[in-house]
């Protein structure tokens, strides 16, 4: 039981934040969010030939052996520097659709950075269920016939394949007959409307108007696609968890440097006990939220599924939870200033916020933890 | 990072477990489970099997009866015994004036004090707070004056626990008046038989008598009796609050706690179905339960960090104040499970032995007392907002 980073890990980590420091000030994302493309080309070849873009996937399957622990590292520095390249969307979630499913061509164009993916797991009435889906994936002739409309999709304006679930059987609900596809987003039938997201991301409604693709489009077996799309979205919620304690940790440390340097009353913030107390409290938030993160990383990998289950929905209600009180004190404590476009809190603040909002929040996956935990005795 | 116990230590907690269901007595594992009083004999008993399985001196070096073990080890050890409905360890021998003997004693003070505290044949309590310190600790006025090889203690302690039961108690007292109030600090080890020594009890809300008050009325103790260089107590006051951290989180026996209030709303009915089938209920175990596991695995960090070497920082803090915080929140849940039947009080149903039919469910006696009296886990070994304090100025640079 060694419940810290690896020599290695850390050294991965360190070299992450080294990038940031050295490449990735405010100011310079602050240019990137407002291009076309919200991101930087040349950084994401970067990251490639770091090998940060298969460090969780095997070297059978062309990549550098890590696991999903050194993917959700790399987030977790992503999220303290707010980096906007999308990590998460190509590598951990695509890239771990691929991988789950054995698409090593596919998975070798991401590795080598040539790749971005974007994955329509939302529609407009799914919400947070995964198994909603009202998409219909028809067969016709060897292939099938895709048409829904896919909500909120990341990284889909930038992304070379879309992956999606479609029913090719079962109800509107039900984890039964839900099939994956890839989908390339120039086919026809295919329309992505982007924009902009509120923490300066990138996403896109997807409108798929009977878009014919081949059987080899299929992810997984067919019906097949639902413990698929629920591994995928334990993983990205562990990964997305360290990415929040980052951005947690960053929020804490400008708020306490603020109280520390802005002076009322003839004194430093910092010297009021009130003011003191809640720092306190946040220090803890960001403290054990780093412990929910790193417990869902490692549980993330494990074949049990309901530990991993539990793991990620304990974790992701922990940090929506403190997240949004972390988020909201440390923007009270800058006052003014805390409100303004101008100061890297608020967009620390954003993000943060929109975080809870992905694959389910605090609400739902507490109920989800409720219902998994049953009557037994405490694990 | 991983979170797999090695072979070893899977065969140590195996060990542990199986030690506790075969030594355990019965009739202690009973009272435990019922959330029953516990005489001073059923601590003691349970002190002395582990005391002879050479398993008492948790965290003490080998050459005074340590059993050697490793940050993990102690970890399962705590979690274990916090599973398996074992008593406490009462900390102010083993884990409070233990450790500073060792620290700081004399060779005499080494050999009168540490094998009886091992054994379990002295009990102790801690003189620390008084009527005017409590938080505010270093304003402590119970005078030690010396005369003739003697110190001439005056004074009173409080909140004095398990005084009733102590043979000896260990003080802060002040030996220099003149000097600022941390540097005319000493600490002293105090014979409870000795002449002038009054102990009153102080009446808990639940009814029950935990607490104490303890009168010094010029009661001479030896010099020798003084561990540490005189008006140097403070430094050792300090040494004990920063030893032994990781036990005050008490996980195991939140766990069992937690375990405790599923299996009654389990037994709760509510509309003609169990209470634990109701979503809102079911939420706020699931609330208590995320939050029990954030400790535990802050917990387990930590515990890695010792593993790896790295001396353990001012993180005592965070886990007082979120293991009480939890503690409290699971005896709320044990209350609100009960409904109707946390009123009766009946005091005779807290104690083993009674033979009359309990009124209600068995498990409904103790609750709410359990509830009440858990409102000092937030005050006591410094209060969670000292604790805060101390969080902002030793990690924050407040």
């Amino acid at each position: 039981m060694q419940f810290a980073l690896t020599d290695e890990q850390r050294m991965l980590q360190d070299s992450v934040d080294r990038f940031i420091e050295r490449d990735y000030d405010f100011e310079h994302r602050r240019s990137l969010i407002a291009t076309d493309e919200g991101f930087s080309d040349t950084h994401w070849k970067t990251f490639a030939d770091l090998g940060w873009l298969g460090v969780p996937f095997s070297e059978e399957q062309g990549g550098y052996g890590g696991g999903l622990v050194e993917a959700g590292l790399i987030l977790e520095a992503f999220g303290r520097g707010l980096v906007v390249e999308p990590y998460l969307w190509t590598v951990v979630v695509g890239g771990g659709l691929l991988s789950l499913a054995g698409r090593d061509d596919l998975l070798a164009e991401v590795i080598a950075g040539d790749l971005h993916l974007a994955f329509g797991f939302a529609e407009p009435q799914s919400r947070f269920d995964l198994a909603d889906v009202a998409t219909r994936g028809e067969k016709q002739g060897s292939g099938y016939r895709i048409t829904g409309h896919k909500a909120v999709v990341f990284n889909a304006p930038s992304a070379g394949r879309i992956i999606v679930p479609a029913r090719t059987g079962g109800a509107q609900r039900e984890a039964e007959g839900i099939s994956l596809f890839v989908i390339d987003p120039s086919a026809d039938g295919v329309s992505v409307r982007g924009y902009p997201t509120v923490d300066g991301l990138r996403a896109a409604e997807v409108e798929l108007d009977g878009v014919m693709v081949g059987a080899d489009a299929l992810l997984g077996g067919e019906g097949e696609g639902y413990p698929l799309i629920e591994t995928t979205a334990d993983r990205a919620t562990a990964a997305l968890c360290c990415e929040a304690a980052g951005v947690m940790q960053t929020m804490v440390a400008s708020t306490q440097d603020y109280l520390k340097t802005r002076n009322q009353f003839g004194v430093p913030l910092s010297k009021f006990q009130v003011l003191q107390h809640r720092m306190a409290e946040l220090f803890i938030h960001k403290e054990q939220s780093q412990s929910m993160a790193y417990m869902a990383l490692v549980r993330a990998g494990q074949e049990d599924r309901v530990a991993r289950a539990r793991a990620a929905s304990a974790a992701k209600t922990f940090v929506g939870d403190k997240g949004r009180i972390v988020g909201q004190e440390a923007i009270q404590m800058h006052g003014g200033m805390g409100v303004t476009d101008e100061m890297p809190i608020s967009h620390y603040f954003k993000r943060l916020t929109m975080i809870d909002t992905l694959f389910g929040n605090a609400d739902f996956h507490r109920r989800r933890f409720a219902n998994l935990s049953g009557t037994a005795r405490a694990a | 990072m991983d979170l797999e116990l090695s072979p070893q230590d899977v065969a140590f907690r195996d060990e542990v477990r199986q030690f506790i269901a075969d030594h355990l007595p019965q009739d202690i594992r009973d009272k435990m489970r019922l959330g029953q009083h516990l005489e001073k004999d059923d601590y003691v008993r349970w002190q002395k099997i582990l005391y002879k399985r050479g398993w008492m001196g948790v965290g003490w070096p080998t050459e005074h009866g340590g059993p050697d073990w490793s940050p993990v080890q102690r970890y399962i050890f705590e979690e274990e015994t916090g599973l398996g409905d074992c008593p406490r360890i009462i900390p102010f021998g083993l884990r409070m004036v233990g450790p500073v003997i060792i620290a700081f004693g004399t060779d005499e003070q080494k050999q009168q004090h540490l094998p009886k505290i091992l054994s379990s044949d002295v009990w102790w309590c801690q003189g620390y707070s008084e009527p005017g310190a409590g938080s505010d600790l270093a304003s402590l006025k119970t005078r030690a004056v010396r005369d003739n090889g003697h110190y001439v203690v005056n004074g009173q302690k409080t909140w004095t626990t398990l005084a009733q039961y102590a043979d000896w108690i260990f003080c802060l007292v002040r030996t220099d008046e003149s000097a600022k109030k941390q540097e005319g600090i000493s600490f002293l080890l105090i014979d409870m038989k000795t002449p002038g020594i009054t102990v009153k009890p102080i009446v808990t809300l639940d009814g029950g008598r935990e607490v104490n008050e303890v009168f010094f009325d010029d009661v001479r103790v030896p010099v020798e009796n003084l561990v540490g260089p005189e008006n140097q107590g403070w430094t050792v006051a300090k040494f004990l609050l920063g030893h032994e951290r990781t036990n005050i989180a008490e996980v195991g026996r939140s766990k069992n706690q937690l375990a405790r209030v599923k299996e009654i709303a389990a037994a709760e009915m509510q509309n003609g179905a169990p209470l634990i089938e109701d979503p809102r209920f079911r939420e706020k175990i699931a609330d208590v339960e995320i939050d029990l596991m954030a400790l535990d695995m802050t917990l387990l960090r930590i515990v890695s960090a010792e593993s790896a070497g790295r001396a353990p920082g001012p993180e005592a803090s965070l886990l007082k104040i979120r293991a009480t915080e939890v503690q409290q929140a699971i005896t709320e849940l044990l209350v609100e499970a009960i409904g109707y039947y946390a009123n009766p009080y009946v005091k005779d149903a807290m104690s083993a032995g009674w033979n009359e039919p309990p009124v209600g469910p068995d498990y409904a006696a103790t609750l709410a007392p359990y509830y009440f009296n858990h409102r000092k886990a937030s005050i006591y070994g410094g209060s969670n907002e000292v604790q805060r304090g101390i969080i902002a100025k030793m990690v924050l640079g407040f």
